[in-house]
């Protein structure tokens, strides 16, 4: 088992290859009534070629602060992010997202919401469906091609999600707690199909997650936030034999992991309750 | 029996239920003049009403009437489609906008525009326009309302899914924001033109310019009880027959 306790840029797996993402001492600061609030404070980390890594952290931490920041739809105050040596300034080619709320477009069916990247990037319309139907298959929902939103489940819509930010073949597929929506065993089931797609694409993840068990079940690395403002506390090495699946849950190694990261969400989450409660009784 | 089949069990047996709960109406007004409890010089007989439809048929030309109705609502519905929507949209582009003209859209919706039907002849003269301008103005409101409710109110995460995809703001606007507001501008528009309809048929009968109105208040005139009720069902009728017809575009449009 094996802890980074110093976080830096150049903290990662085993591979020499230039990382896929950078995230250099960014931080992001608000400004509200009450004056100012530092959601995300000199958060620095990497994410190698192939690789599976999740941010964890309590509620208020500032996750999907990091996750609109990466993705670029919110400018940083002050660091920088780059994608495979490329700066992030905006929203970016090669990174898709898929976002926690329900996010596929209800008017759309199954073929053309997964289609959806290649659409805006004017391929035939043959040849976009027909990549789609790839992507479709590898997500298991082969037969619902022509299907409208309404007529999925919770947890098909995040997988017609998943395969449209995979259509558009990023080089880094970010996802904001995809499966919060979903009951446990839907989502430990996803995390497998998740697990599946990423080792025949090879796709680099970053998965913002405050879920345990997802976040050790599909990472390589999980990158610890601490609560407000949002610091990186560690970076833990995930040394699970792969391929994995859901089974690997009940392993004793995995409890050990569960346990580890709960030690260090408990005292952030402690933070933040107590923030809560003494907000609530100034008001 | 499961869920599915009791659902089709129940659309089975709507129509009929609806056409008994009708006929059961008109049997009761019939046998209600019948014993003389309602007037028949006030209330025509469902029977006379019913044999009446084919007279207004054939020698009052009722249709080439429903045709001169029709051609005004259209004319209203295109203002309403080119007009209307275009501004709702503008309105929802700029909340500037919006707040200053908010107001007097939403006050325009309580204003009773038919009672101004005399200042619509001035400036428009005794013509199908008059009566194409107020069917407009009074379907107006409901359409900009809702357009920009639409437009306001799309999801920010299905906009955040455009900005990640780095749209234009033209592909922002004609792949997201329209078909997601789709729904509410076409709940607009179908207010609207039932609004519109009702005042086409209202000024008709107030400035005998032709159309269903004006065949109703003329056979009113003649005294032509039976006739006169034949062509208020016959206007109902259609109403009905648009109203299904708007309910059919919107399934087939979003």
């Amino acid at each position: 088992m094996k802890v980074n306790k110093k976080p830096a840029a150049s903290v990662g797996g085993a591979s020499s290859e230039q990382p896929v993402l950078v995230v250099d001492k960014i931080s992001k600061e608000y400004q509200t009534n009450s004056g100012s609030l530092i959601a995300v404070d000199g958060m620095s980390f990497s994410v190698n070629p192939q690789e599976v890594v999740s941010v964890i952290g309590p509620s208020g931490c500032g996750k999907s602060t990091l996750f609109n920041l990466i993705g670029g739809l919110t400018p940083p105050s002050s660091g920088k992010i780059s994608v495979s040596g490329m700066p992030v300034n905006g929203p970016h080619p090669s990174i898709s997202m898929v976002f926690q709320e329900e996010s596929i477009f209800p008017w759309r069916n199954v073929v053309n919401n997964v289609a959806f990247p290649l659409e805006i990037n004017g391929v035939p319309k043959a040849e976009r469906e027909e990549h789609a139907r790839r992507f479709i298959q590898m997500v298991g929902l082969e037969g619902f091609e022509n299907h409208t939103p309404s007529q999925l489940s919770g947890g098909m819509r995040q997988r017609v999600a998943i395969a449209r930010g995979l259509a558009s073949e990023p080089k880094l597929l970010l996802m904001d707690e995809p499966f919060a929506a979903l009951d446990e065993q839907t989502r430990l089931l996803l995390g497998d199909k998740v697990i599946q797609m990423q080792q025949e694409l090879k796709q680099t993840i970053l998965l913002i997650t405050h879920n345990i068990t997802e976040a050790i079940q599909l990472s390589d690395r999980i990158v610890v936030m601490s609560y407000r403002p949002g610091r990186l506390k560690r970076i833990i090495d995930i040394d699970l034999p792969r391929p994995r699946t859901s089974e690997i849950v009940s392993s004793e190694e995995f409890g050990r992991y569960v346990a580890m990261i709960w030690d260090d969400l408990r005292e952030e989450a402690s933070k933040g309750m107590a923030a809560a409660d003494s907000a609530r009784a100034t008001t | 029996m499961t869920a599915k089949s009791a659902i089709f069990q129940k659309e089975k047996w709507v129509i009929p239920l609806q056409l008994g709960v009708t006929f059961l109406f008109f049997a009761i007004i019939e046998i209600a003049i019948e014993l003389k409890w309602l007037n028949e010089y006030v209330l025509s007989r469902p029977s006379k009403i019913f044999f009446a439809f084919h007279r207004i048929i054939v020698e009052e030309s009722i249709l080439s009437y429903t045709a001169v109705t029709f051609m005004e609502v259209l004319g209203a519905s295109l203002g309403l489609i080119f007009i209307a929507i275009p501004f709702g949209i503008l309105l929802a582009q700029k909340k500037v906008l919006w707040q200053a003209w908010g107001d007097w859209v939403s006050a325009l919706a309580a204003a009773p525009i038919v009672l101004l039907y005399p200042l619509f002849l001035v400036v428009f003269g005794r013509s199908p326009m008059t009566i194409i301008v107020i069917a407009f103005l009074t379907g107006f409101s409901p359409v900009v309302i809702k357009t920009v409710e639409g437009i306001t109110n799309v999801r920010q995460v299905l906009k955040d899914v455009g900005r990640s995809f780095n749209l234009s703001a033209y592909q922002q606007f004609k792949l997201i924001t329209l078909p997601a507001a789709l729904p509410a501008i076409f709940l607009g528009l179908r207010l609207g033109l039932i609004y519109a309809m009702i005042t086409v048929v209202a000024v008709e009968y107030l400035i005998d310019l032709g159309g269903l109105g004006n065949i109703v208040g003329e056979l009113a005139e003649r005294y032509d009880l039976p006739a006169t009720y034949a062509a208020m069902c016959f206007v109902v009728g259609v109403s009905i027959l648009f109203f299904a017809f708007l309910e059919r575009l919107e399934k087939w449009l979003t």
